[in-house]
């Protein structure tokens, strides 16, 4: 199982990357910049998705949004930044291609000069709203900024999340705008994969054509930083919630280092599906909680190992708690039984085929092919990922759950109803998000 | 290498042929149709079974009742624990997604191609021989209830509930899936045995197979497995046709608002009881829609986002049911701005019945955007599986998927005119704003639309 690909670099540095795919008549276009909120400063957080959004409000040559040529065409196109990495996408009709390239070279090469404060200030409002949305107004939409700040010391990139806070996304201004797109809009800190109905040799001739007189630019060097552990610490927020919930978080390996993917399947022995240890002991069994997550979200910089459970009306925090810290203590002694181990193989077998399904979109082939060359430099990654899980076995699933996770520091986050402070783990000290 | 023309845009060339997928059926003796469609891709499988009668059919008293027994489905079967189930959908790399929708249920699994046969045969068990065993049952209303009780901190979820509440009153479609506390902890095991024998039974169920395999092989998968489901002769009655009942269609009022005090933004709905899904102007509704509010370069869309900055975002949909379903605006916009955002949305409702109908360009423009793209939806097999169940439950022709894009290109601008000034109705409308009643109160009796009548989270 892989995803076949042919990748050449331009000479302006941007990578091109083309996996050829006949089943429908169209073709993903999905272009990576390799800059997110990990990029930032304290003070201008919340800047790299900002910019985003302005990628959407037209370019030099065509300065009327970018939305309609392309859905006028039967495209589909989006764009989302995280900590790491910016990507933008569409998925076209095979006829509508040239156009895709047109308007993706032209907003990574001719942003600025159609830029105005008017469009500034009107995604600024629209990101504000998007902010109140999806954090301020949802249940436990604060708990994730909390936890941020609270695993990684103010300098670290990770102590905010993406969407930045609302104080700085109010103070920032247009003229901070040129200098973003300089250092990191440029095509040697980017890479553009076409996949699906296209022949390679078009569509690298496609590429020089559109992408090939964008001037390059000189690669900002790597964010490095030493995450110190975090400060073992408890921590209670009050939100409107009914119901209340413990997250605990550890410090866990970055992207595809040694114990990212053993840690992701140990996240779902205990917390994938109702024979993972946590849901039959805490929601099936015990019944003392309502829902059980994990999961190890591993980054460029370092990776967060998290699991949270709702509690059910009348059950404290530390009772979850309690069997939490049992549950991983136990999988650190013996690791998982061999049934446990042949099940999640299984699963493992069956995700990387379902990745295969689509050609375009958040998380289709061509995303994936960006993704395994922007953090790999090998869009070929895929088969050596895989064997990642495959090579795992029980002691080594053991070995990265005592290295990381069993008593080592952690962030205990309890979100609690407005005025319930009891239900929270005993000794959390209050704080607030916004 | 030449340069690019960077004076006018490219224009879209030709797109190349696709073929519709093929529609192979049959019916088994005991009722069941099914439909099997090849879907050479990956190595994937995809079984949807339908089975009429969803949320609309839960007894009056008993709101909740079908998404309760759905749930239970996968609770234990055969005689074998919940545990032992999971334990053989993981082994197979199965996803199971039980949906419950207002007129049907639909059990959909996904697997690796190898697994076919011992895959759907667990969902042929667990259709037709759930378990339904006390504590399981006692455990998933433990589940349900809390469930219900978070719902009540989510703004969106609480505006549904409100809202068909407010268009549908008592009707079947009044209510969600999940029904309420009162009804959850009323049901009892019998009712969700009885539901169960009633609801699952093969006469005028269908079973969709799409993957990667030929008609023949997905076929076998399914036939024996079952071949031998009977519809009992004593099946309790189950009503599938309930949402067909006239639903209410002026409301009792305009505007409604569910208190949440300190919210940072007010979520808003407008909307009225609308059409249902055989209307002859399904294909001219589906543009007004794309022109309204059903992508980002839609009216609301440009107006409340790009133009005010209002709101992340804003769409409208006709939710187009075997009853007459819907027609909703939905966002969620600052706190501030909650009636000019309102009155902006009501406004660009009311414009395009007739002070600004759609344009020749924005037809143009829905209908490019609805029939270049349409062959994204025949990606994956489960997409492909879903598509035909839509087919199977509205009683749709096996070659609609190739008219549709033929149909659409023969609406005409008139018919968009005439299906606005028919579908919209102002004056019918209900306004819901879940918010800060304190900050919002002064503001919305601007709108004229009466005094807001004021609900709880519960929708009561």
């Amino acid at each position: 199982m892989e995803i076949p690909y042919i990748k050449r670099t331009l000479d302006n540095g941007l990578d091109v990357i083309v996996h050829q795919h006949r089943q429908l008549p169209m073709v993903a276009v999905n272009v990576w910049y390799h800059v997110g909120s990990k990029n930032e400063r304290p003070g201008r957080t919340g800047f790299a998705h900002l910019f985003e959004h302005l990628m959407f409000e037209g370019s030099e040559h065509y300065d009327k949004g970018y939305f309609q040529p392309l859905q006028q065409a039967g495209g589909l196109l989006n764009g989302s930044t995280n900590t790491d990495r910016t990507n933008y996408w569409e998925v076209v009709p095979t006829g509508a291609l040239d156009l895709a390239l047109w308007m993706e070279s032209d907003r990574m090469g001719y942003l600025l000069p159609a830029l105005t404060k008017e469009k500034f200030e009107n995604q600024r409002d629209v990101v504000l709203n998007e902010r109140r949305q999806n954090y301020e107004n949802r249940p436990y939409g604060l708990a994730g900024i909390a936890m941020a700040a609270a695993l990684f010391a103010p300098d670290h990139p990770y102590h905010w999340l993406t969407i930045g806070s609302a104080d700085d996304i109010r103070s920032m201004a247009l003229d901070e705008v040129r200098d973003f797109f300089s250092t990191y809009y440029h095509p040697a800190n980017a890479s553009l994969t076409l996949a699906g109905d296209v022949e390679p040799e078009r569509a690298f001739d496609l590429a020089e054509q559109y992408f090939g007189d964008i001037p390059t630019g000189v690669v900002a060097p790597p964010v490095v930083v030493s995450p110190a552990p975090p400060v073992d610490s408890r921590l209670v927020l009050e939100d409107r919630v009914e119901l209340a919930r413990l997250y605990l978080s550890w410090h866990s390996p970055a992207m595809f280092e040694a114990g990212d993917a053993d840690l992701d399947l140990a996240s779902d022995l205990i917390a994938h599906g109702k024979t993972s240890r946590l849901y039959r002991t805490l929601v099936y069994e015990k019944r003392i909680a309502a829902d059980v997550v994990a999961y190890q979200h591993s980054r460029e910089l370092s990776g967060v190992f998290q699991i949270a459970s709702t509690a059910v009306p009348g059950v404290s925090l530390a009772a979850l708690e309690t069997v939490i810290t049992e549950t991983l203590a136990e999988l650190a002694a013996q690791g998982p039984t061999a049934a446990e181990l042949e099940r999640s193989r299984a699963q493992t077998a069956s995700q990387f085929v379902y990745r295969l399904q689509t050609i375009g979109g958040f998380g289709g082939k061509s995303d994936q092919l960006n993704a395994y060359n922007v953090f790999r430099g090998d869009p070929g990654f895929f088969a050596a990922d895989r064997a990642r899980y495959d090579n795992a076995t029980s002691a080594s699933i053991a070995t990265a759950v005592r290295t990381w996770l069993t008593g080592r520091p952690r962030v205990a986050l309890s979100v609690v109803p407005t005025g319930q402070q009891a239900l929270a783990l005993p000794g959390s000290s209050a704080v607030r998000a916004s | 290498m030449s340069r690019v023309d960077r004076s006018v845009l490219p224009i879209p060339g030709p797109n190349a042929p696709f073929r519709f997928p093929q529609i192979h059926r049959r019916v088994l003796t005991n009722g069941l149709e099914v439909r099997a469609v090849s879907h050479r891709n990956v190595p994937v499988v995809c079984a949807v079974l339908i089975v009429p009668g969803g949320t609309a059919a839960d007894p009056p008293d008993r709101p909740g009742l079908a998404a309760f027994t759905a749930d239970l489905i996968d609770e234990g079967s055969g005689g074998r624990s919940a545990l032992d189930v999971s334990d053989d959908l993981a082994r197979y790399g199965a996803d199971l997604d039980i949906d419950v929708g207002p007129d049907a249920i639909a059990l959909s699994l996904t697997t690796l191609t190898p697994y076919l046969a011992p895959a759907v045969a667990l969902l042929a068990e667990m259709a037709i021989r759930p378990n339904l065993a006390d504590p399981d049952i006692e455990r998933v209303r433990k589940l349900r209830l809390e469930r219900l009780r978070q719902l009540r901190d989510h703004a969106p979820a609480v505006a549904e509930r409100a809202l068909m509440r407010l268009l549908y009153r008592d009707h079947p479609y009044g209510h969600l899936g999940l029904g309420s506390e009162t009804a959850i902890e009323a049901t009892t095991a019998a009712d969700i045995r009885s539901f169960h024998r009633g609801a699952f039974v093969p006469s005028g169920a269908t079973i969709v197979i799409v993957g990667d395999a030929e008609p023949a092989e997905l076929f076998a998968g399914v036939t024996d497995v079952f071949g031998g489901w009977e519809t009992p002769a004593d099946a309790p009655r189950v009503n599938r046709h309930a949402g067909l009942v006239a639903p209410p269609l002026f409301p009792e009022r305009r505007l409604a608002v569910v208190p949440r005090a300190g919210a940072a933004q007010s979520e808003i709905r407008i909307g009225h009881v609308c059409a249902s899904r055989d209307t002859p102007d399904y294909h001219a509704l589906v543009l007004l829609n794309m022109i309204l509010g059903g992508q980002f370069t839609s009216r609301v869309n440009l107006n409340l986002r790009q133009d005010k900055g209002y709101t992340y975002g804003v769409r409208t949909g006709f939710d187009l049911r075997r009853g007459l379903g819907p027609f909703a605006l939905s966002t969620s916009v600052q706190t501030e701005v909650t009636a000019p955002a309102i009155r902006e949305a009501l406004r660009e409702i009311e414009d395009i019945r007739g002070a600004r109908p759609a344009t020749a360009d924005e037809l143009s423009m829905a209908r490019a955007s609805v029939t270049q793209g349409y062959p994204r939806g025949f990606e994956t097999a489960q997409q492909v599986a879903r598509g035909v169940g839509q087919l199977a439950l509205h009683g749709l022709s096996d070659h609609y998927f190739e008219e549709f894009v033929p149909r659409i290109e023969a609406v005409t601008l008139d018919e968009v005119g005439r299906v606005a000034a028919a579908y919209l109705d102002p004056a019918r409308m209900v306004t819901l704003a879940v918010g800060d009643h304190q900050q919002i109160a002064s503001t919305l009796t601007t709108l004229n639309l009466g005094e807001p009548f004021v609900l709880s989270v519960l929708g009561q």
